[in-house]
């Protein structure tokens, strides 16, 4: 187990540092900084004015370290557009991000693994077929439609919920769903592929020959063995979800994280980029360690390793 | 002596058309090892797996009669089969390496039978795993318990099986060719544990082989089953001394059996394979194998009385 863990966790911290260069390089790859911020009327004098206070004159790598050794201790710079530092710029607009996120998975997991299990109870059925559709359809339907079409039903005629920002809980229900659509008919496949899988195996044969309840031999010696791959991708999909959710923030007119990202990378606001990106990569090296963990939990075999 | 199974004309179709098990009747006695011995495919795990109401949803099953004692298992709903098994009847499979759930210790699946069917706690369900973990012959119980399947080896996994089928101390064991995938000498052990435990408890043993071996040395009575039917039942001591139908001579020139086969006799084999029946096969099974096989064999085949208790499904004379 421990040396399960320590094994992830080295190729965890492997991933952040090459996440680290790469972040680094992307925003120095894409053009002059100087020259983009200094915008399109600078003279030639401002871009060298800029170039000397931004410390971009200085040879990469030492720029690189400056920038590491200042992100390893909270300080990811000023931000160009908004002129103030970024970690509190992320730190405004990350609760809602995760909220989001969270929401998004909650009613993913909610609606998948419960749907997952009856269709694989019921393999072949009409109940299958039905529930194989609705996933086809849901991943069909694209996410700002969808969240239109909420907005209207739930949010302007019946009014039951908020149709914008999250300042009550319930304003994360409608994005959350939309979110959770993303990432139900993957999270259902898996669960139904799975539970199948298991239900026909010697195991639960021998589950069921002991008396043991439908409900024990489903929930409990079933959905134990299916669960792994499910945690896998969910935590896969969280990561989607914290890092992709721009359109919906939009919709929804939540200023998440992935607002943020959408708004630096178009207005070349390098110091969030790289903040954002790095962030991101860290959460999903994080999420994969947490299901890997999870998993372990879950599958004693892998303990032993 | 009433029996602890009686079973008259179970017949099991599976929705492919295959007719799995057709028209076989058996009956278990208290404390009797009651061997079903045929070739593989003959729908042996079939007939266990349908006393058990465990088979899968393609299968369809009837029979004239049914019981468990005085349950008539015909009508009897999913939920009150569930209270039996596992309880009162027990089964133990073909395949230890796989029956185990790979992801919960031995203790835990063990203690859960007595769980569900005794209403104890999980101290007193572990307790009882204990004991039986060392009835069995297991050492250190109390480690294995914490141990997860992948750590024990073949033998020792259906031993855990066989364990985990007496903890509620059943009345009726069935038992698939329990032994099937084990080394010869861990089959050995496994077949003594069988032996020691099936005198201790009184235990009805419904013992599935196609080793006539394993029959020579467990069985009181034997039903040897072709394609579907039982085409001979006797006690094994008649079996051996005069088998009726050419199969069972067949099965019995095939493999040497300890003290029954002369020493120089030349062992001999059945050409052929197990013919898929469907429904509405009629006739013997066995006629496209058989030597003696004449045209009579194609029509209904009445089930004869060789001797008392002794029974054959075939058109020869009894000899
Ligand atoms: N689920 C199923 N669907 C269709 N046919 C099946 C199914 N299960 C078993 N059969 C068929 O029923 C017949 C009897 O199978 P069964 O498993 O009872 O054989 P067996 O006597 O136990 O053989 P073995 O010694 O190999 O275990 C075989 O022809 C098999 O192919
Ligand atoms: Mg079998």
């Amino acid at each position: 187990m421990v040396r399960f863990l320590l094994r992830r966790a080295i190729l965890a911290a492997m991933v952040t540092l090459t996440v680290l260069v790469v972040a680094f390089a992307l925003t120095r790859l894409s053009g002059d900084l100087a020259v983009s911020i200094a915008g399109p009327n600078a003279t030639a004098e401002d871009v060298a004015t800029i170039r000397k206070n931004y410390g971009l004159d200085r040879p990469l790598p030492m720029q690189f370290l400056e920038w590491a050794a200042n992100a390893a201790s909270g300080d990811f710079g000023r931000s160009y557009l908004y002129r103030a530092p970024v970690a509190g710029l992320i730190k405004d607009r990350l609760p809602i991000t995760i909220g989001l996120g969270l929401s998004g998975l909650t009613i993913a997991l909610l609606t998948a693994i419960p749907l997952g299990i009856l269709s694989a109870m019921r393999e072949g059925s009409l109940l299958d077929r039905a529930i194989g559709l609705i996933a086809l359809i849901g991943q069909a339907m694209p996410s700002f439609w969808l969240g239109l079409v909420l907005i209207i039903g739930f949010g302007l005629k019946l009014q039951w919920l908020p149709i914008s920002g999250v300042d009550t809980w319930d304003g994360y229900i409608l994005p959350g769903i939309v979110l959770a659509f993303s990432a139900i008919p993957a999270l259902l496949r898996l669960t139904r592929a799975g539970m199948i899988e298991a239900l026909a195996s010697d195991y639960i044969r021998t589950a069921r020959a002991k008396g043991l309840s439908t409900a024990s031999v489903v929930l409990k010696h079933a959905l134990r063995n299916a669960s792994m791959p499910v945690v896998s991708v969910a935590a896969v999909q969280l990561g989607f979800m914290l890092g992709g959710s721009i359109v919906i923030e939009t919709v929804f007119a939540l200023h998440g994280v992935g607002y943020l990202a959408w708004e630096s990378i178009s207005k070349n606001d390098f110091p969030v980029v790289q903040a954002v990106v790095l962030l991101l990569a860290m959460i999903y090296v994080g999420l994969t360690l947490i299901a890997d963990m999870m998993n372990a939990v879950l599958d004693p075999r892998l303990r032993a390793g | 002596m009433k029996p602890v199974l009686e079973i008259a004309n179970l017949r099991v179709g599976f929705s492919d058309g295959t007719a799995a098990v057709r028209g076989i009747s058996l009956n278990v006695l208290p404390g009797e090892t009651h061997c079903l011995v045929g070739e593989s495919g003959c729908g042996k795990s079939v007939t266990a797996l349908s006393v058990m109401s465990l088979l899968g949803r393609g299968a369809k099953r009837s029979a004239e009669v049914m019981r468990f004692h005085d349950r008539d298992l015909t009508r009897m709903s999913d939920r009150e089969m569930a209270r039996l098994r596992g309880d009162k009847m027990a089964m133990i499979f073909q395949e230890p390496m796989t029956s185990l759930n790979p992801a919960y210790t031995v203790g835990s699946q063990m203690a859960e039978v007595l769980e569900r069917h005794r209403h104890v706690s999980r101290a007193q369900g572990l307790d009882r795993a204990a004991a039986l973990l060392g009835h069995v012959g297991i050492t250190a119980p109390g480690m294995r318990l914490s141990q997860y399947p992948h750590q024990l080896s073949g033998g020792l996994r259906q031993r855990v099986m066989i364990a985990m089928a007496l903890m509620c101390e059943p009345e009726l064991l069935i038992a698939d060719e329990p032994t099937t995938a084990l080394d010869v000498t861990v089959q050995a052990q496994i077949l003594r544990l069988l032996q020691g435990l099936q005198r201790q408890l009184g235990l009805a043993l419904l013992l599935i082989t196609h080793d006539l071996g394993i029959v020579a040395r467990m069985a009181q009575r034997v039903s040897v089953m072709y394609a579907g039917q039982i085409v001979e039942s006797a006690t094994a001591e008649a079996l051996f001394a005069a088998p009726a139908h050419p199969y069972t001579q067949g099965l019995l020139n095939c493999v040497p059996i300890p003290g029954k086969t002369p020493r120089d006799q030349p062992l001999g084999s059945i050409p052929g394979v197990v013919p898929r029946i469907g429904a509405g096969f009629i006739g013997c099974a066995f006629r496209d194998r058989c030597t003696h096989a004449t045209t009579a064999c194609s029509g209904d085949i009445p089930r004869r009385s060789v001797a008392q208790h002794h029974e054959t499904l075939c058109t020869m004379a009894p000899s």
